[in-house]
């Protein structure tokens, strides 16, 4: 006992504290939340703060000119082959998307209604790839699809054919399968959440109002579970237009991406401020799409009837 | 002069939002009562509760604990102690240490704690449960728990946030009785909430009915239900008939008024009435009656439109010529004649004794 | 919660069909995986079929290696320090969230989750940055607390639900018994939190020990084991030792996972109880 046991004629400074301490919801969660917000800010606000900064600069042989220019963006956009990259990562990105989530849906729509008992076993099953080293999985990839790789050497083995399948390395195909496989439990948890969510007296009600199965999928299951939909492709997209290890492992000359092309900035060529502005610009040019692409498919929700 | 355990001042509560959850209450609860705090649903009864149990700081006024202003006391130093609406059993302990967890600093011998706890289980009925896990009980044997685990700690007073609220019906009434029986051996100060008016009325020494943030009236039961001090205390509390009426003259005790369908009428007199004065005359349907035959004095005309048999009692909607509501009657049926004794194609007459009426200014 | 009638349960029930569909993808998923430990045991440099016979000297030349196992032993620091930080920030963010409202919180938690949300080549970079505008010298110290920020959006999750899922009664019950709130924190919501923590701090060792580009923007010296491994992939006489340590990764981390999971369900019924 300290302030409250003194006799409280005028409240001093340290009992008014108190009491607005004891009263303020907003300082007591300010206080607990403090060290991971100062962490966050610290290590992830600032340095992103510094990132845009930098983007604004110029280096000159081992130096940065801190003035102001915003000559680096000029550079990005007036280098064609940051924009044949950049619409590549994008092209593949969009595909890597396509590809996992279209897969993603019927097994997230399979475990959410399908499986009765041990769901949590699914469950389980489905997001220990998530978890676990996606160097080595993408590594497995190139393996797998390598010249002298498991399936051509399996296929050669089995006699089907006589010579390497030369198409299935080093392109833009083998990226899109090893990102597809590497960010499938992206797409299933959220999708499965939004599923699951739905309540079956809805179906019920469907069926009721005389909706067949297929009917009843496109008018209610799907609409509502929409919302994981977008937030898996969102999920997927952002994250792989930024991926290094695995164009750089499976991808060859044509499968390259833009993370390549900024890490090749910053640790080879050392021109961070050039390297900042490309990563920022992209990453805008990816969130105006992300915007587009989100808003195009409210829209084409509302046309379901 | 009242001994005061809780002392409420000019308490206003408002929270981040902008609720004003509990608006300047004003009142004072006495040593050993059993006082409730009775309104409906989002009327500030539990945030009220929780400002007493030191859970939320009034952002006005001030709450004194047994003489002590409360501000500056979290709530781990407060003498109070709480039963929750969730009754919050600890899940990860049995009954046993969820009744013996306030008694930690107390530093009891092992003998003591048990001789303690088993006291307790036994002032609950529930002996022989204290290797049962909180999961394991029933919704009315947690109660209990709550009940016990709050009262081993003797606090100056125990707030009771709707305990009763999750019980079925029966299991509610048996602990009403219960509750009452337990509040009058320990003698302890309980602050009770409840939106269930038949609750409160039932248990409480005094009332104090809640709406919007306001206290509208502190009263014994009794005095809440017969005498309420406002058109909101008597509407929540109970079926009561209200006529828009003029005062038409003041003699002494009694006042003539005028009202739609009852025209002029008899009613005792309050305080600094005037004449040509507005106010609403108000009667509980029970204090009506109806007969065939006119009678003599203090009645009104009208036609029977619905009735309901209840058993004990029957309840009628009279339409009264003039008056946009029907008039509501209770009787009591007192023989066992199998119609209503009415003929509802006639007109019947509800009469009253005129000291039943009450005034309220608006 | 009303449970649903049998009828609504069939309701939506897609046959099995999808039943198949399903089982190929798990197929999907897990087989191109299982090349890295079929392989590990494969008497040949070449990551080849036919399979030419069964031997362990994969294993033993993987780990005789000093490098690697300095790595290994720089990841198991990083891992375990990111991971026990992360948990220690999440879980003090994780109870102001859940238990307070502030204003300006959803920016705050806007903040810390964002990792999750933006490439990790930009964190890379701006981490870079950050650490040279500081003048930190690049090493371990730089790569852990890059892990640090990588681990605590998932500590912040796991977390988060955990404490959302019981009752604030509780806490406040302890309290009014006469806990203070550093007792109440240690006999109420340590124990009920328990497996949540265990279940973060897993997780987050496993997103630290896997992470392998922004320990390869900020390494110093010393390799982290994914970025050693990534330097090894170059060598292809290295390849066979890469698969077995691989394999020993994937399998360890798959018990870490199944272990995370299956605690952070520990409790989930009872811990209802305080809520019902
Ligand atoms: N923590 C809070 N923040 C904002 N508003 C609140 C909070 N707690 C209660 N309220 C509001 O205050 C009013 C009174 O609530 P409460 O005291 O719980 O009523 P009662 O117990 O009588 O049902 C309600 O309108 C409620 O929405
Ligand atoms: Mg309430």
């Amino acid at each position: 006992m300290t302030a409250s046991s003194a006799p409280s004629t005028a409240p001093g400074f340290f009992d008014r504290l108190r009491a607005f301490y004891l009263r303020s919801d907003a300082a007591k969660g300010y206080v607990l939340l403090s060290p991971v917000m100062i962490t966050m800010v610290i290590l992830l606000a600032a340095p992103l703060i510094l990132l845009v900064v930098y983007s604004f600069w110029t280096q000159v042989g081992l130096q940065v000119d801190t003035t102001f220019t915003t000559d680096r963006y000029n550079d990005v956009l007036g280098k064609q082959s940051y924009h044949d990259i950049f619409w590549r990562t994008i092209g593949t990105s969009s595909l890597v998307t396509l590809v996992t989530v279209g897969l993603a849906y019927p097994m997230a729509y399979y475990v959410a209604f399908g499986v009765k008992k041990y769901k949590f076993v699914w469950l389980i099953l489905l997001t220990i790839p998530f978890w676990t080293s996606y160097l080595l999985r993408a590594f497995a990839w190139k393996v797998i699809l390598g010249f002298n790789g498991v399936i051509n050497s399996g296929l050669m083995t089995l006699g089907v054919i006589q010579e390497p399948l030369e198409f299935l390395l080093y392109n833009q195909t083998a990226v899109v399968i090893t990102l597809a496989h590497a960010y499938a439990a992206f797409a299933i948890l959220p999708i499965y959440v939004s599923l699951e969510k739905i309540d079956r007296t809805l179906l019920e009600a469907a069926a009721d109002l005389g909706d067949g199965a297929w009917a009843r999928f496109w008018r209610v299951t799907f609409p509502l579970s929409l919302p994981g939909v977008i937030g898996a492709s969102l999920l997927i997209f952002v994250p792989t237009t930024g991926d290094y290890v695995t164009p750089q492992l499976v991808g060859g000359p044509t499968g390259q991406m833009i993370a390549y092309s900024i890490q090749v900035l910053f640790l080879k060529v050392g021109d961070w401020p050039l390297g900042a502005a490309l990563a920022l610009s992209s990453m805008a040019a990816v969130g105006i799409l992300v915007m587009l692409f989100v808003t195009a498919m409210q829209l084409a929700v509302r046309q379901i009837r | 002069m009242a001994d005061n355990i809780i002392r409420i001042e000019n308490v206003t509560k408002q929270f981040a939002g902008g609720v004003k959850a509990v608006d300047s209450a004003n009142f004072n609860i006495e040593r050993g009562e059993f006082f409730s705090l009775l309104g409906p649903s989002g009327c500030g009864k539990t945030t009220l509760l929780r400002m007493i149990a030191g859970f939320e700081f009034p952002t006005d006024g001030e709450i004194y604990i047994d003489g002590q202003a409360s501000a500056l006391i979290p709530s781990y130093k407060r003498p109070t102690n709480m039963v929750f609406q969730s009754y919050a059993i600890f899940p990860h302990l049995n009954v046993f240490d969820n009744i013996a967890y306030g008694l930690r600093k107390d530093r009891l011998s092992r003998r003591e704690l048990k001789r303690r706890v088993d006291e307790a289980l036994a002032m609950i009925h529930l002996e022989g449960f204290g290797a049962r896990r909180g999961d394991q009980l029933s919704g009315g044997q947690r109660q209990r728990v709550a009940l016990a685990r709050a009262l081993i700690k003797r606090p100056k007073v125990l707030l009771l946030d709707e305990p009763l609220g999750a019980l079925d019906k029966k299991l509610r009434e048996e602990m009403q009785i219960e509750l009452r029986e337990l509040q009058k051996n320990v003698g302890i100060t309980f602050v009770f909430v409840t939106h269930d008016q038949e609750e409160a009325l039932s248990m409480s020494d005094r009332i104090a009915v809640m709406g919007k943030g306001v206290v509208l009236q502190i009263a014994p039961p009794k005095e809440l239900y017969e005498a309420p001090n406002s058109v909101e205390v008597a509407t929540f509390i109970g079926n009561i008939n209200l006529i828009d009426a003029t005062v038409r003259s003041v003699a002494g005790n009694e006042v003539t008024l005028d009202g739609p369908g009852f025209g002029q009428f008899r009613a005792p007199a309050i305080d600094g009435l005037k004449t040509g004065q507005k106010l609403t005359a108000a009667i509980r349907p029970e204090k009506l009656s109806l007969t065939a035959s006119r009678p003599g004095a203090n009645y009104v005309e009208g036609t029977i439109k619905a009735s309901a048999y209840l058993g004990d009692r029957s309840h009628h909607h009279v339409h009264v010529k003039g008056r946009p509501t029907p008039v509501a009657v209770a009787a009591q049926n007192m023989d066992r004649s199998m119609t209503i004794g009415i003929d509802p194609s006639k007109p019947v007459y509800v009469t009253w004794d005129p000291r039943s009426l009450i005034l309220l200014k608006s | 919660m009303t449970k649903p009638t049998r009828a609504a349960k069939r309701m939506g029930d897609p046959g099995g069909f999808l039943a198949i569909f399903a089982l190929a993808y798990l197929l999907f998923l897990y087989v191109p995986v299982l090349f890295l430990p079929v392989f590990s045991f494969n008497d040949s440099i070449f990551v080849t079929f036919p399979l030419k016979g069964f031997t362990t000297k994969w294993y033993e030349q993987a780990f005789a290696d000093q490098d690697m196992l300095r790595a290994l032993t720089a990841s198991l620091q990083v891992g375990a320090i990111a991971s026990v930080t992360a948990t220690i920030l999440g879980l003090l963010g994780a109870k102001a969230v859940t238990r307070y409202r502030m204003p300006g919180q959803n920016v705050v938690t806007g903040l810390i989750m964002m990792p999750l949300f933006i490439p990790e080549i930009m964190l890379g970079i701006a981490l870079l940055i950050l650490v040279n505008t500081l003048f930190i010298p690049l090493g371990l110290f730089t790569i852990t607390i890059g892990h640090i920020m990588l681990c605590t959006p998932f500590a912040m999750a796991v977390l988060t639900s955990r404490l959302d899922g019981f009752d604030k009664s509780l806490e406040e019950a302890s309290m009014d018994l006469g806990e203070s709130p550093w007792m109440t924190f240690w006999r109420v919501t340590f124990p009920l939190v328990a497996p949540g923590i265990i279940s973060s701090m897993l997780l987050s060792f496993i997103v630290s020990f896997d992470e392998f580009l922004l320990s390869f923007f900020l390494q110093g010296q010393q390799p982290t084991l994914p970025v050693y491994i990534w330097s090894q992939l170059r060598f292809p006489n290295k390849l066979p030792g890469v698969l077995a340590l691989g394999a020993v990764i994937l399998i360890v981390s798959c018990i870490l996972v199944v272990i995370a999971e299956w605690v952070r369900q520990i409790g989930t019924d009872e811990r209802k109880v305080g809520v019902a």
